[in-house]
């Protein structure tokens, strides 16, 4: 066996972490690269997108060229790279203003909206899943299996919809809208929030439920599960203390890739509950052809799943006893 | 001579609210109340929202722009217009016009209005760099120039008795002298702009020194846009904002449904078209055309795609509430055996050609399915091409020889006429160039006698109805959602929303 000593364990995690860092880093300059790229093939561009119907022909010229649209997009991209490197991320095409300030307060939007909805959803998936995994094939768990199974089918934006027709239209208990005052009570904030996170949670909560009970079932046909039954050890303590633990490798990696899909189901829950977010900015900068803007999203997408995935590697690798020793 | 009795040699028209609900002038029993905080939701928002009025494109810059600025003349409900920052306009030869300016208005940081700030207004439209949506329409000054304090002088390049007309559309709305930056607003407008984030929302708040005294009423407006109809409906009805724009045909039943909302229509000339290029042999042939306009089940498209809440149109875009409408025309009529015969006198029975529909042409893709279901029985095989709306006004409208289209309403019979089917427009839909409307367009313009405007009018009407490559099917009203409390809301046919400009006459009852 390899030395095993606390300093070299350490040495060895923080190499892996730096070099999947750096992976990351590459990474999200070939997203931008792609986004550019693939932009520039739509039809259109951000001049003729802004004046519309109304386009002249020298209307547009003069638009693109007030924009730097007019300059080849090798010269545009290496421009832009230059920037990012000097911490700018450029300027935005359709809003007339740095695409830092444009992001600003829709990222944090989308990051309250998305921790609220991680907060809510994993500990109730994982209690799902366990209860369901220990109750295996008896009435408990066929029930819950059929109640997730609903709840992956569902697509959001029904669930949104009838959410707000009974909520907020007939029984009139929630807002409609992500509506808050500028100092918001912590009622106001959580009534106001409630249907969105509970519309994103609907199909994560699903799809971890059922990973973590077939993640925790592999575990239970173990050999050690059975020496613990034998010595008396009661269902919960095993399946808390002893299942759990070792079945958290498999659970995070499903953990973090539920939690990208939710990052994409954010758009849906922006559109219907009017929530300023970064996903519909993403999505206007593609309507808009505004390229700056629709590369600093993407990346920052891209750079969160891949932060997820590495989280989830992090956590496989601490509670595994083997993968530690390398 | 414009005064303020309004543009007396047109004709009075009668109101144009289609609901009982409420009169397009607010003479009401009731007085309008100080006071109250509302949400409105429009129908888009963008990145691209800005409060520079030249480059208004959709329906919320419009509404922003005329709480926050004000204009030298000002639409009634008839289309008329009326004195507002200007308090006279005059002209003997409608090419050369003086303007009065009203004295003590003052923007929102301060300054007073004076002539400097009318003739920078004007003038930057014609730059190009100033990217202006109405650049087309601005080539028509030849001159503006400040003659005194107040006064200011519009030199045309020909003479044109619409320019009131022209000067109440929101693009022509007056900034400050030297204003290039458009994070806030500072204008002349009903409201102050607290807040302004594109893409999410603005806060407007009343201004305390507007020059209509008394008004506007409301202390606080939150103006944004929800871009999906069901969920702009829903949040009607849940009380989470208390006015909409755009309520959907289909929506209509569930807010008369609720007690304390309702529906407030108004006629519109707004319309969705068959654009049939002309440059094309096959869309370009005279019976082809012809085959086309009779192949429309108007009565169809209103009953079964409008609800009935539309107006039955005649290929052309002059809508019965205009003073110049030729309503003597014969109304064309879906005519089978009349299509199939035109067909075959083209040549081209048993064709297969694509059209083109999208969801940004309102309505199109159910009008190209009925339309590809009726041309099925005349031996026409049309197949119906469906396409995204980002992007279709660049990549397809026009692009095709069958497209279709979506013309937002325009308040003068001048001004849709020169966009739409004068021969250089670039927004000349068809391709279709002649020289004689060309020429009546030109001679209708400055024409001195209202006789003769009419005249010119109706005839351009019946060409447009017989020979251009349009079909007009028909006009699409305008539908808007609000809560009861909310009085005060009229009808200007410009748009919905009270022509964009409810924030300065509705006022709060709650």
């Amino acid at each position: 066996m390899s030395t095993s000593s606390p300093t070299s364990y350490t040495n060895s995690l923080t190499l892996f972490i730096l070099r999947r860092i750096g992976v990351t880093i590459a990474t999200l300059l070939l997203v931008s690269l792609i986004v550019f790229v693939i932009t520039g093939l739509l039809p259109g561009d951000a001049a003729q997108e802004a004046m519309g119907q109304a386009a002249t022909p020298e209307a547009v010229a003069a638009l693109r060229a007030s924009l730097g649209l007019d300059q080849p997009a090798p010269v545009r991209y290496v421009r832009w790279l230059t920037g990012l490197f000097s911490g700018d991320l450029g300027l935005s095409l359709t809003m007339n203003a740095p695409v830092s300030e444009a992001i600003g307060s829709r990222l944090w939007k989308s990051l309250t909206l998305s921790s609220l909805a991680a907060a809510f959803a994993i500990p109730l998936a994982l209690g799902i899943g366990t209860v369901a995994a220990a109750c295996r094939d008896r009435a408990a768990d066929r029930a819950l299996s059929f109640v997730t199974l609903i709840m992956v089918a569902i697509p959001e934006f029904l669930v949104a919809t009838i959410a707000v027709v009974i909520f907020s239209v007939q029984l009139g208990w929630l807002p409609s809208m992500v509506l808050l005052p500028d100092k918001p009570s912590a009622l106001e904030f959580l009534r106001a929030y409630a249907m969105p996170v509970m519309t994103l949670s609907f199909v994560v909560i699903a799809q971890m439920a059922r990973m973590t009970r077939a993640a925790m079932i592999e575990q239970l046909s173990k050999p050690y599960v059975e020496m613990a039954r034998l010595k008396g050890i009661g269902t919960q303590r095993i399946m808390l203390w002893h299942v759990l633990p070792n079945a958290a490798g498999p659970i995070a990696v499903a953990v973090a890739f539920s939690m990208s899909t939710l990052l994409g189901s954010t758009i849906i829950v922006e559109t219907i509950f009017n929530y300023p977010g970064l996903a519909s900015l993403m999505v206007n900068a593609v309507t808009g052809r505004d390229t700056p803007l629709l590369q600093a999203c993407s990346m920052i997408f891209a750079g969160a799943y891949l932060l997820l995935l590495l989280g989830a590697d992090i956590i496989a690798i601490l509670s595994n006893p083997r993968l530690r020793a390398n | 001579m414009i005064q303020d009795n309004g543009f007396t040699r047109r004709n009075l028209l009668s109101a144009l609210a289609v609901a009982p609900a409420l009169a397009s002038v607010p003479a009401l029993a009731e007085t309008p109340r100080r006071g109250g905080r509302i949400r409105v939701a429009g129908i888009s928002s963008s990145n691209s929202d800005t409060l520079d009025p030249a480059r208004g494109n959709l329906s919320t810059d419009f509404v922003r722009h005329f709480m926050f600025y004000s204009g030298l003349m000002q639409y009634d409900s008839r289309l008329l217009a009326r004195p507002a920052l200007a308090e006279a306009m005059d002209s003997t030869d409608y090419q050369t016009w003086r303007i009065r300016l009203r004295r003590g208005v003052t923007f929102h940081d301060g300054g007073p209005l004076t002539s400097a700030d009318v003739v920078y207004s004007l003038l930057r439209h014609k730059n190009p760099a100033t990217a202006s949506s109405v650049i087309s329409i601005a080539e028509q000054f030849a001159e503006v120039r400040a003659t005194g304090r107040y006064e200011v002088i519009i030199r045309l390049a020909a003479p044109n008795v619409d320019l009131p007309v022209i000067l109440c559309d929101s693009h022509f709305l007056i900034i400050r002298n030297g204003t290039r930056s458009f994070r806030t607003a500072n204008g002349t407008g009903p409201y102050i702009c607290k807040e302004f984030s594109p893409g999410v929302r603005s806060i407007s708040v009343r201004n305390p020194n507007y020059w209509k005294p008394g008004r506007p009423y409301l202390d606080e407006i939150e103006f944004f846009g929800i871009s999906d109809e069901q969920a702009r409906v829903n949040a009607l009805l849940a009380g989470d904002v208390q006015l909409i724009g755009s309520v959907g045909h289909l929506s209509i039943p569930r807010v008369r449904a609720s007690a304390r909302h309702a529906i407030h229509a108004t006629k519109s000339g707004n319309f969705t078209d068959l654009v049939m290029q002309q440059s094309s042999p096959i869309s370009g042939n005279p019976d082809f055309v012809l085959a086309m306009k009779y192949l429309f089940d108007r009565k169809l498209i209103n009953r079964a795609l409008l609800s009935n809440l539309g107006s039955i149109a005649n290929d052309h875009p002059i809508p019965a509430f205009n003073p110049y409408a030729a309503n003597d025309l014969p109304q064309r009529q879906f005519d089978l055996d009349r299509a199939r015969y035109h067909l075959k006198r083209s040549g081209f029975e048993g064709l297969r050609i694509p059209v083109y529909a999208s969801p940004a042409a309102d309505g199109s893709v159910d009008m190209a399915s009925v339309l590809q279901e009726y041309a099925h029985r005349i031996n026409l095989k049309l197949a119906v091409n469906r396409v995204p709306s980002d992007g279709y006004w660049s990549t397809h409208w026009k692009k095709h020889p069958l497209t279709f289209s979506n013309i937002n309403p325009r308040p003068t019979a001048d001004i849709i006429f020169t966009l739409f089917m004068k021969s250089d427009s670039s927004q000349n839909e068809s391709g279709w160039k002649n020289k004689r409307f060309d020429q009546m367009l030109l001679e209708a313009r400055g024409s001195q006698s209202e006789e003769r405007r009419r005249l010119l009018y109706g005839d351009m009407q019946e060409m447009v109805r017989n020979h251009c490559g349009l079909v007009i099917p028909v006009f699409l009203n305008l539908t808007d959602g609000f809560d009861r409390r909310l009085r005060g809301l009229g009808s200007i046919p410009t748009g919905g929303l009270m022509g964009y400009s409810f924030a300065e006459y509705v006022w709060w009852a709650g």
